[in-house]
């Protein structure tokens, strides 16, 4: 009896070495998103992983679980440090924030202890104004700037998030100063202070700016990207405006995976999720919530970190 | 008057079982302690995607209206607030439940609560347009004059005396800077990786209130059987009903105060209920009897706490800024079915506008009944032996904190709160105004600021908080609560010396 035993705990531990990207997943897997839930990247993180139960899928569904706080420093603290690297607990990211908030110190992670695995999202970010405004193009705004240096109030998400990154964007290219005014309660909070008129403009995800257009309370002067958005195809982009602005400040998002984690499982997630995105319920769903989609493969990700982690090192230097 | 049109929609098979099954469930999840509202709402967002967005809005707004209401079942008969809206219902309703007079507490919470939710809902039905205004009314500096105004009602709130709950509301304020700071990204007082995100306010709330109470009933030992038993007094309906409309002050106040403070965005919900107790209790011709279980004190706390729900959807439903965590977990409700709040909502999709209020309304009643029918059962959770009843009470408030996010750092923050309260309660500390203090502090920090920030490029601190019709009214309010006190303070002190010298 006792010599099956050991031969059986023999054959499994040999089985486990080389079976793992055969048998993975065999258990549900854990998605901790590192912001609340109802926010936009919670909601879009429920809808592309809906279907990860799907056969063709993973053939396991994604519980997604939420640790908000310090603007994602929390739940990313805790995936770098405390996050088991098997493969069955994945994070979502948040470029440019964590990059950022790696460059600016204070957290245990860098773009070194992650593994991304794919991307679903791009949301660019925005320049909106009250809808009774008397700015109609980013050209009224950087001529009010330029006239009155640090007398434009111009709120977002907090400091060092994609809106940050943009209002820093701006005033590089346009050699002004605006005053940036983070709030605190994310982008809904920033869009409430355009719309009530407490800020005179804002910088805000383009999904959400998108609704608020929708519903009549704001005008959309601007996209921080290098195209035009299918969303918004008659707002310019700052480029066309005449402001050297890139993609830097896009908030893109997608699925890593802690460092350590086994290259078999990497390599095996990185085939199946992009797949997994591109799944019409999918896209369905994320068109009709307004959310802009944008899958990459791994490869891509890998080399867009490495530009943001490049761009924002020299941006963020004299800060 | 288009909403009546749109009541069929409501009593449709389908949409009935839903409302039923949401409220029903939502009773049972609010009762659950460390399931807030949003949690609750936020569990129930898969199942809607199989739903069409009339029938699983229907859901989330049963679950919300009920997960508030069944958060003071927990709160009175077990001293654990489910939520922060729940805080000024433990005050008197876990004294009542201590006398007895369970049933009685929670006929009356149930009660209040249907009157004040539904006074709320039809709030946003008839006067949704003129309320988005107002919501709109309130920036940085007005946020920051209300918090501190928050802040001027803890002296007075449940406590010994005036010094010892400032005092303990100071160590609130304090608890409140740990972590992050969400504007600047400033590390503080963080001695622990479990701390960096700040004290979450759901596990504080536990630890503050049920731990020193576990602690106490451990402390006296094994007593003997039977002598603790408490008789649980039955209490019919109809003594509640008529009990309630006689204290249509405390009714009045708290429906009123919870409808005007929930339409505030980011404030709302938490303070509405400790608010409107406190200014019952200002208003009311028996404030001694306050927290020593007085009906007033319950009914004032739950008809704010539910009357605030139909307004805070004002800023969601009208301007599409979600105002509360609650609300921003329904604004994903609605866009996973391509619906956008706003105009859009209200001219292309009025079914879904109007079956979703109309269900909370419908809700309401349903939630009062359900919530009747349960009160006098549950009551009977007084009559649990002590030493039970401490056991049951850890274990709950272990999981608690532990399902707020998955998080052992909870538990931990919990147990350390939770011991550090026992003590303070030894002399004279109470735990209300202490969790106020948590609650304000990153109000009060955050808007004042943003609204530095924006003063510094535009007109300066001094103007931009000090004028304005709006800030210097919210200033004279802040002035006469601090004048109130201190009068209050001090006539105080006067009968106490005559008395003793008298003795």
């Amino acid at each position: 009896m006792k010599r099956m035993i050991a031969g059986a705990a023999l054959a499994l531990m040999s089985l486990t070495g080389a079976a793992v990207a055969e048998e993975y997943p065999e258990r549900p897997l854990m998605m901790m998103v590192s912001y609340g839930a109802g926010g936009a990247t919670d909601f879009q993180a429920r809808i592309v992983t809906m279907t990860a139960g799907n056969e063709d899928a993973l053939g396991m569904p994604i519980a997604i679980i939420n640790k908000p706080g310090a603007g994602g420093r929390v739940g990313w603290n805790w995936f770098a440090t405390q996050a088991d690297p098997d493969g069955y607990t994945l994070a979502a990211y948040n470029v440019p924030h964590f990059i950022a908030q790696s460059i600016k110190g204070g957290v245990e992670y860098s773009t070194d202890s992650f593994e991304p695995i794919a991307n679903w999202g791009a949301d660019p970010a925005v320049f909106v104004v009250g809808a009774d405004s008397e700015f109609n193009s980013m050209e009224d705004v950087v001529a009010f700037a330029k006239e009155n240096p640090g007398k434009l109030t111009v709120s977002g998400a907090g400091l060092f998030v994609g809106h940050h990154i943009a209002a820093l964007q701006i005033d590089k290219a346009a050699g002004t100063k605006m005053a940036y005014i983070p709030t605190k309660g994310g982008g809904a909070a920033a869009m409430k202070a355009v719309i009530a008129g407490e800020v005179m403009g804002g910088i805000n995800n383009l999904s959400d700016a998108f609704r608020a257009q929708e519903a009549g309370n704001v005008k959309i002067l601007g996209v921080a990207d290098l195209e035009r958005n299918a969303f918004l195809p008659d707002v310019p982009t700052m480029m066309e405006q005449g402001l050297d602005v890139d993609n830097s400040s896009v908030n893109f998002r997608g699925v890593m995976v802690p460092k350590g984690t086994p290259p078999e499982v990497i390599e095996k997630l990185a085939a199946t999720v992009p797949e997994m995105f591109a799944n019409s319920r999918v896209a369905k769903k994320m068109e009709a919530g307004g959310s802009p989609m944008h899958i990459m493969i791994r490869d891509e990700v890998i080399e867009m970190w490495a530009q943001r982690q490049q761009t924002l090192n020299e941006l963020l230097a004299g800060l | 008057m288009e909403f009546i049109y749109y009541f069929g929609e409501v009593f449709t098979p389908l949409s009935f079982m839903l409302l039923l099954g949401g409220t029903i469930g939502g009773l049972i999840l609010g009762a659950t302690p460390g399931l807030s509202p949003t949690m609750a709402v936020a569990l129930l967002i898969p199942f809607t995607f199989q739903l069409e967005a009339a029938q699983g809005l229907i859901l989330l707004g049963a679950a919300y209206t009920s997960t508030v209401a069944g958060g003071a079942v927990s709160a009175i008969l077990l001293k654990i607030p489910g939520a922060p809206a729940n805080i000024a219902t433990t005050l008197d309703g876990h004294t009542m439940a201590k006398q007895g007079q369970g049933a009685r507490a929670l006929q009356l919470s149930f009660l209040a609560s249907a009157v004040g939710g539904i006074f709320g809902v039809l709030l946003l039905i008839f006067l949704t347009p003129v309320l988005a205004k107002w919501a709109l009314a309130f920036g940085p500096s007005h946020l920051f004059w209300l918090a501190i105004l928050g802040v001027t009602v803890i002296g007075t709130l449940d406590s010994a005396s005036v010094v010892k709950g400032l005092l303990s509301g100071c160590i609130g304020l304090w608890l409140a800077t740990i972590g992050f700071d969400d504007i600047m990204g400033a590390q503080r007082f963080i001695f622990h990786p479990a701390l960096g995100g700040g004290i979450n306010i759901i596990a504080a709330l536990i630890g503050l209130f049920a731990i020193p109470q576990v602690l106490t009933m451990f402390a006296k030992g094994r007593q003997t059987d039977g002598a603790e038993v408490i008789e649980v007094q039955r209490h019919s309906i109809l003594a509640a009903f008529r009990e309630l409309f006689s204290r249509t002050r405390a009714l009045s106040i708290g429906t009123l105060t919870g409808s005007i403070i929930g339409l505030i965005p980011g404030v709302g919900g938490q303070i509405a209920g400790l608010v409107a107790y406190d200014q019952t209790k200002k208003f009311s011709s028996e404030k001694e009897k306050f927290g020593t279980g007085h009906s007033e004190g319950v009914i004032a706390a739950e008809s704010a706490n539910n009357a605030m729900v139909g307004p805070s959807l004002v800023p969601l439903l009208t301007l599409s800024i979600p105002g509360s965590p609650t609300a921003a977990v329904l604004l994903g409700g609605l866009l996973i079915h391509g619906i956008f709040p706003g105009s859009d909502l209200f001219d292309n999709h009025p079914d879904v506008a109007w079956t979703f209020i109309n269900s909370m309304l419908i809700g309401q009643v349903l939630m009062c009944i359900f919530g009747l029918y349960v009160a006098g059962l549950a009551a009977r959770v007084a009559q649990v032996p002590q030493s039970v009843m401490a056991a049951i009470v850890l274990a709950l408030s272990v999981f608690g904190a532990y399902s707020v996010q998955g998080s052992m750092g909870d538990v931990y923050v919990m147990a350390c709160l939770g011991i550090g309260m026992f003590f303070l309660e030894r002399f004279g500390f109470s735990a209300a105004p202490l969790v106020l203090g948590l609650i304000l502090g990153p109000i009060a920090e955050a808007n004042f600021i943003q609204g530095g920030m924006i003063a510094d490029a535009t007109v300066g601190k001094a103007s931009y908080f000090m004028t304005g019709g709006l800030n210097l009214f919210l200033i004279a309010v802040v002035l006469a609560s601090i004048a109130y006190s201190v009068w209050m303070e001090l006539r105080h002190r006067r009968y106490t010396t005559k008395e003793e010298a008298q003795a």
